[in-house]
């Protein structure tokens, strides 16, 4: 597991409680953070929504299996699914070597832009992880 | 008491140790409500002696000495000597789940060949390690065909071995909204599948191939039937001798394949411990219950096994669970891997030949003797024939010299009222057929 | 310094190699003897006619050869200790075995009449009695197949009764330290799962139970003693107030070692139980089954029992009775794993009164061992435990030391390693169910294992890691099996 000061936590990104991340600015890509995907280690499956699915706040948008555990994904803002990152389907391990680069999970058309002001900035999110660890 | 290994001077340094006066005090934490008021009636210890002496008494009205010209579900095979005596090796039989793949290569590499050779049997890319019999695997089919196919509605031919209907619907009784529509039977003996088209989006088409007549299946047919509607074919059967002859259920068309694996150097054992063969096509992968045996490499670059997609298995998915199966029939599919490698393909094919041959002859023995067909398809092993008037009162006599010959088919389908089910294979040569048939036109001619 | 300690078990010897079956053999070659019937020959008819499976040829040799190299990588109770928690490896009576292969037992055919099978029928009986004696139930049935089929059946009942009663509940209650068969079960049986929080001392607290109880839960279902190997004492003032607001209560029998003819489950309020016949009862687990698992019941629920039933009919011969009009049906093609029940009848008539004992001493050897490992493990819930006690990694993991490192260490000094990573409550649990049969001197040698495990773990950190090192394989990669995963072997064009 990594110290707290080895994580990676861009300051361009919004982050929610679960630890996933979004985009800012289009294109509204989705995944999880650096502290998540060492949390749960080598993932070795990617299940994904169907594109062009409509899924509200905190709505289940597939989930990450690794050897043993299974873990739901919530979506941190409402949206439609515009695109999915076929590539994990080949190499899940992308999510471990590059979380918010070539592992990203979705693309996302927000149904409301304004949602994402209520998510964290990175400072406010590795405090959050310090904090509930 | 003879398993326990602990001398009195034991008991006191291990009491001693823990800080206990008595073995009874470390039982403080069960409180008086929870205990009996006063303990139950349990019979004396039995020493071996005894204990031997009550089975064999058991034993000998156990009906294993009984001639049973009937499968419907149990076959007697020939047990060849080599599959118990290398099944039966303690270090297979005393083992538990292999949780811990270092120490259990042995079994997982035994079940891994295992689903290799049932793939192979059923034509069907991905077997999993065993459900806990034919009845079972067919529910749990089912159940897979619908989070498949996100439909519910089932189909269900009515020459599917009755009792695996019976098991179905119990699985199936807490979804008040699956309806369960019965397929008839055609004429010549194989399920009438027009009745499909009746029924709005069907997860899944269940057949038997043989079926409970010991009829071939047009499996092809129902494929096309059932895909054509958007579902899934579930192709099963009684007997997985019949694969050694007929097309398997991958080469017709099935989606999913299960049956009954106990003729594969199994003891009938008065119908247990059976095998639950389930194979599946490679895209249902994730869907397939059971555990499931991968091949992979250690940390020095050897080959070795492991189970592997857990993540479907109730231990980790726990309520979102594709099964909450957890022990299924893992000796047994070891037993029937050693079955499958000890026949060879060559072998198989040999001895699922003979028994189509005692079958037939049997069924034409019959035939002469004043029975008449009930079915026309090909069967195998098993085939239902009308009796001549008279031949319950010879089936009474029978069983006085301790012959089963064959089944009452009204037991189960009172269409079939006067028709019987007959079975047999291998391990009867024309002379015991000869003799049996001989009863027969005795019986009937007095 | 390592403690004085015995030799460990561990040790190497020459282990052969040995391919899968294809890379074997010969086509043409088979191990079985195919007679020849002195009949005619009908082929199949050509429409529905196959090949038939392409398997490897192999001579019988070759097969023994095959099969015994096989069983030298595997390691069973019969090798050495398996203190796998909440599986109760207890030795497997070989007399058992003798006993199962009678050929009036193994060639009997399920569907023969019931005057031809009377032994069979007499022997279901009696277990069926002997079962339900241990627990302090009404009747029991041998139908299920294994414990996670026991549990369904248990739970089909429940929902049946509930149907029956038109009572419309839909929730059933869950602890957090059950195996996850129970929620996987209640979702099978169209329930909805709630999940009771633990108390501080490793208990279900009534108060947690009455927060969560309302009109719409179903049942509650138990491990009693939990994965923690603690006694669930509240358990029948909360079972009453189930009952009281007209739930039933599922006890999941898989710890039932710890409390065989010692706990009475009907005062306690159980309405259904299920037992592991391969874990309580002796018989053997087979590297993954088949295991059996019957059930017990209350008066409740009685005439939910599946079916047919046997009945012992005033003559005192037995018969099937399937005339049960609120049973759930059948769970099995037959009767359920006769050839288990064979095993287990063995065992309940060897042991007779004397099983009580055998939970006396299985409940003395998880209390040895906690005792004597609880200075260098962290025990986290300390107190006298029952058949089974939970350490956790935690003072080893400043060493970067985890219980897989452990486990896998274990194994090269001779033992099976216990549970690990359950129950899922603990953080890197380690759960040790070392059971009645093993001696005084095997649980002193598991011990010094385990402490001279600690020891390395501070000292020689890398033995642990690099283990295990004296199996034929090491560490396995389950992170590539699983992303790409190979179920079947090569053996040439596709099936």
């Amino acid at each position: 597991m990594k110290a707290f000061d080895e994580l990676n936590i861009p300051a361009d990104l919004k982050y929610a409680k679960d630890h996933e991340w979004i985009a800012a600015a289009a294109p509204f890509r989705v995944g999880i953070s650096d502290f998540a995907q060492d949390q749960l280690g080598d993932l070795t499956y990617v299940e994904f929504p169907e594109v062009g699915a409509d899924i509200g706040v905190g709505g289940e948008f597939g989930s990450l299996e690794s050897i043993k555990s299974v873990s739901t994904l919530f979506l941190p803002v409402a949206g439609k699914i515009v695109a999915v990152n076929d590539a994990l389907a080949d190499d899940p391990g992308l999510v471990n070597r590059d979380p918010y680069g070539e592992g990203w999970l979705v693309e996302i058309a927000p149904a409301d832009a304004a949602g994402l002001d209520a998510l964290m900035d990175a400072d406010t999110y590795l405090q959050h992880v310090k904090d509930n660890g | 008491m003879r398993y326990f290994p602990h001398t009195e001077e034991d008991v006191r340094e291990m009491l001693d140790a823990v800080g206990a006066a008595s073995n009874d005090d470390l039982f403080a934490a069960v409180p008086s409500s929870s205990r009996f008021d006063a303990p139950p009636a349990l019979p004396d210890p039995l020493d071996e002696w005894d204990l031997r002496r009550r089975f064999d008494e058991l034993a000998s009205a156990g009906g294993g000495d009984w001639q049973v010209y009937l499968g419907a579900g149990s076959q007697a095979h020939h047990v060849p000597a080599v599959v118990p005596a290398l099944a039966g090796r303690s270090e297979f039989l005393t083992a538990y789940t292999p949780y811990q793949p270092e120490m259990s290569q042995g079994t997982l590499q035994a079940i891994f060949e295992y689903q290799t050779l049932v793939s192979r049997l059923t034509g069907l890319a991905v077997a999993n390690a065993s459900m806990y019999d034919g009845s079972t695997a067919m529910a749990e089919s089912v159940l897979m065909a619908q989070r498949v196919t996100k439909r519910r509605a089932v189909a269900v031919s009515r020459l599917v071995h009755p009792h695996y209907r019976e098991v179905l619907k119990t699985y199936l009784a807490p979804a008040e909204d699956v309806d369960i529509l019965e397929l008839p039977a055609l004429p010549d003996g194989r399920t009438d599948v027009s009745g499909l088209a009746g029924l709005d989006k069907p997860a899944v088409l269940v057949v038997q191939s043989p079926n409970f007549l010991g009829v071939v299946e047009d499996l092809a047919a129902a494929a096309g039937a059932v895909h054509a509607a958007g579902g899934l074919l579930a192709a099963g059967f009684t007997e997985p001798f019949a694969l050694g002859l007929v097309k398997s259920p991958g080469r017709c068309g099935a989606d999913i394949a299960f049956g009954e694996g106990q003729g594969f150097g199994l003891g009938q054992s008065f119908g247990g411990p059976g095998l639950g063969i389930m194979a599946a096509k490679a895209e249902f992968m994730r869907q397939i219950p059971g555990r499931l045996v991968g091949e992979t490499v250690d940390n020095r670059g050897q080959r070795g096994y492991v189970l592997t997609l857990s993540t479907r298995e109730q231990h980790i998915r726990r309520g979102k669970a594709v099964s909450n199966i957890c022990s299924n029939a893992g000796h047994a599919a070891l037993t029937a891997a050693v079955y499958m490698a000890a026949a060879g393909g060559s072998g198989f094919r040999r001895i699922t030949q003979v028994n189509r041959d005692v079958a037939e002859y049997l069924k034409a023995g019959l035939l002469a003797a004043g029975f008449t067909a009930l079915t026309d398809a090909p069967t195998f092993n098993e085939f239902a024939l009308r009796a001549p008037a008279g031949f319950d009162r010879v089936y009474e006599g029978l069983k006085r010299d301790r012959i089963l010959a064959g089944l009452p088919l009204s037991r189960y389908y009172p269409e079939y009222d006067g028709a019987w089910l007959f079975g047999v294979t291998e391990v009867s040569n024309k002379a015991d057929l000869d003799r049996l048939l001989e009863l027969v036109r005795k019986g009937l001619a007095c | 310094m390592l403690d004085a300690a015995p030799e460990p078990v561990g040790a190497s010897g020459l282990i052969l190699n040995e391919p899968p079956l294809w890379e074997r053999g010969r086509t043409g070659r088979s191990a079985i003897s195919v007679p020849n019937p002195g009949v005619p020959s009908s082929p199949m008819p050509q429409d529905v006619a196959g090949d038939g499976p392409d398997w490897p040829d192999l001579s019988e040799l070759e097969v023994v050869r095959h099969y015994t190299r096989l069983s030298t990588w595997n390691f069973g109770v019969d090798t050495g200790m398996y203190p796998l928690g909440s599986c109760t490896m207890k030795y497997n009576p070989k007399v058992h075995e003798a006993l199962a292969a009678l050929p009036g037992f193994t060639r009997a055919h399920p569907l023969l009449p019931a005057e031809a099978s009377q032994g069979a029928l007499r022997l279901i009986h009696e277990t069926e009695r002997l079962l339900a004696d241990v627990v302090g139930l009404r009747e029991a049935s041998l139908q299920p197949a294994a414990g996670a089929h026991g549990e369904l059946c248990g739970m089909l009942m429940i929902a049946a009764y509930h149907r029956h009663h038109k009572t419309g509940k839909t929730k059933v209650l869950v602890p957090d330290t059950a195996h996850g068969t129970n929620p996987a079960t209640a979702a099978m049986c169209g329930f909805s799962e709630v999940k009771v929080p633990l108390g501080p001392d490793g208990r279900i607290e009534v108060p947690a139970v009455a927060d969560l109880l309302d009109d719409d839960v179903a049942a509650i279902m138990v491990t009693n003693p939990n994965t923690l190997g603690i006694f669930e004492s509240n358990l029948p003032e909360i079972s009453r107030m189930l009952h009281e607001r007209g739930a039933l209560v599922y006890g999941d029998g898989a710890n039932l070692n710890a409390v065989m003819g010692r706990v009475d489950m009907d005062k306690m309020g159980v309405d259904v139980i299920h037992y592991n016949l391969h874990k309580s009862m002796s018989t053997p687990h087979g590297g993954g089954g088949p295991g059996s698992g019957p059930v017990a019941v209350g008066e409740r629920l009685v005439p939910y029992l599946p079916g047919p039933r046997v009945v012992k009919t005033a003559d005192g011969s037995f018969a099937w009775n399937d005339d049960l009009p609120l049973s759930i049906g059948r769970l099995h093609a037959f009767h359920g794993q006769f050839g288990i029940f064979l095993r287990a009848y063995a065992y309940l008539l060897s042991l007779g009164k004397d099983l009580p004992q055998a939970s006396g001493f299985a409940v003395l050897a998880a209390n040895y061992v906690q005792e004597k490992l609880k200075d260098a493990y962290d025990l986290p819930f300390a107190g006298r435990c029952m058949h089974e006690c939970v350490f956790t990694d935690a003072k080893q993991r400043e060493f970067k030391i985890s219980t897989l490192d452990i486990a896998k260490r274990l194994i090269d000094l001779g033992y099976h390693p216990p549970t690990i990573y359950f129950p899922l409550v603990v953080n890197g649990a380690i759960m040790i169910e070392p059971t009645e049969t093993e001696s005084k001197e095997e649980l002193d040698g598991f011990i010094a294992a385990m402490r001279r495990i600690a020891q390395e773990a501070a000292g020689e950190p890398d033995v642990l890691h690099a283990a295990p090192a004296l199996t034929k394989v090491g560490r396995l990669d389950e992170t590539a099996a699983a992303r790409k995963p190979k179920l079947t072997g090569d053996m040439g064009q596709d099936a």
